[in-house]
């Protein structure tokens, strides 16, 4: 499958997700347009991974080329787990705070 | 057309769908819904190159525990879609015409650019996606950064346990 329709698919899947952290207001949207960000890279990083043990495998059938992308797809799944769990408890805490998880409300930080 | 290619394609196609109807969605749950058809078309993918360790990853981290804890805590908080203050219209299109102004850019750049114009990923062939693969050099080279991800976990569940307390 040639590369570019990976990258093509990358790159709209991750503009849709710019578009939703710019046009959306609910605070949990806009954490899961970054999560759809972060599969978008994802799967790009995947199929890097892929495209170069491709080209390895020709002269070395047991080649490992190429593994370092799904290694850091793995860590970036570590992080985002972490980020996540962060996140939602900030949501909460907003939303106790101010019964609202519209990020509108936030901008008291501004005075 | 090969199976390879129409599963490609079809699980581009619901990949986009519906990531953009998790934007068009009023109803934060059916957000959420959606979310997971994309993570589901992004396992997919991902099986489809042959990397089965990270496309079961992906499924149980991101479709499993990431949309699980959404779910619990839109539910918790009683959203529904009138609760949404209706945003000026003029920020929305404002918003799609500049996200959609990076993606013809990026789109360009890359159909320029040299190094990828005859590239193939590999697909349904190669073995580095393997568990076996990945925990060799995971625990070999990747030995630190693993262990400090585990005091990252630890990080996260103090700061979610201090945050989220009620005072």
């Amino acid at each position: 499958m040639p590369i570019t329709y990976y990258i093509v698919l990358s790159i709209v899947l991750f503009c849709i997700g710019v578009v939703g952290v710019l046009t959306r207001r609910n605070a949990i949207i806009i954490f899961m347009c970054i999560e759809l960000m972060l599969n978008a890279v994802n799967l790009l990083l995947v199929a890097f991974s892929k495209m170069h043990n491709g080209k390895a495998i020709v002269s070395n059938p047991t080649s490992t080329v190429g593994i370092d992308g799904q290694l850091f797809v793995f860590f970036i799944m570590v992080v985002a787990a972490a980020e996540v769990c962060v996140g939602l408890s900030i949501i909460v805490m907003m939303y106790r705070n101010t019964h609202s998880v519209d990020v509108n409300f936030l901008n008291r930080l501004k005075n | 057309m090969s199976t390879t290619e129409i599963l490609f394609w079809f699980l581009s196609a619901l990949a986009l769908v519906s990531a953009t109807m998790v934007l068009i969605s009023k109803n934060p749950v059916h957000s959420i819904l959606w979310l997971i058809i994309v993570f589901f078309a992004i396992s997919g993918h991902y099986i489809l190159l042959n990397a089965q360790f990270l496309a079961i990853v992906n499924l149980i981290v991101y479709a499993g525990a990431i949309m699980v804890l959404f779910l619990f805590v839109v539910m918790l908080m009683n959203l529904n879609s009138d609760s949404e203050p209706q945003k000026n219209n003029r920020f929305k299109i404002a918003g799609a015409i500049s996200g959609g102004c990076l993606m013809l850019i990026m789109i360009d750049v890359i159909r320029d650019a040299g190094e990828v114009q005859n590239a193939k990923a590999l697909v349904k062939e190669g073995n580095i996606g393997l568990i076996k693969n990945l925990g060799m050099v995971l625990f070999k080279d990747y030995v630190i950064p693993f262990e400090i991800s585990s005091v990252l976990f630890l990080a996260a569940m103090v700061g979610a346990v201090v945050i989220g307390k009620r005072n």
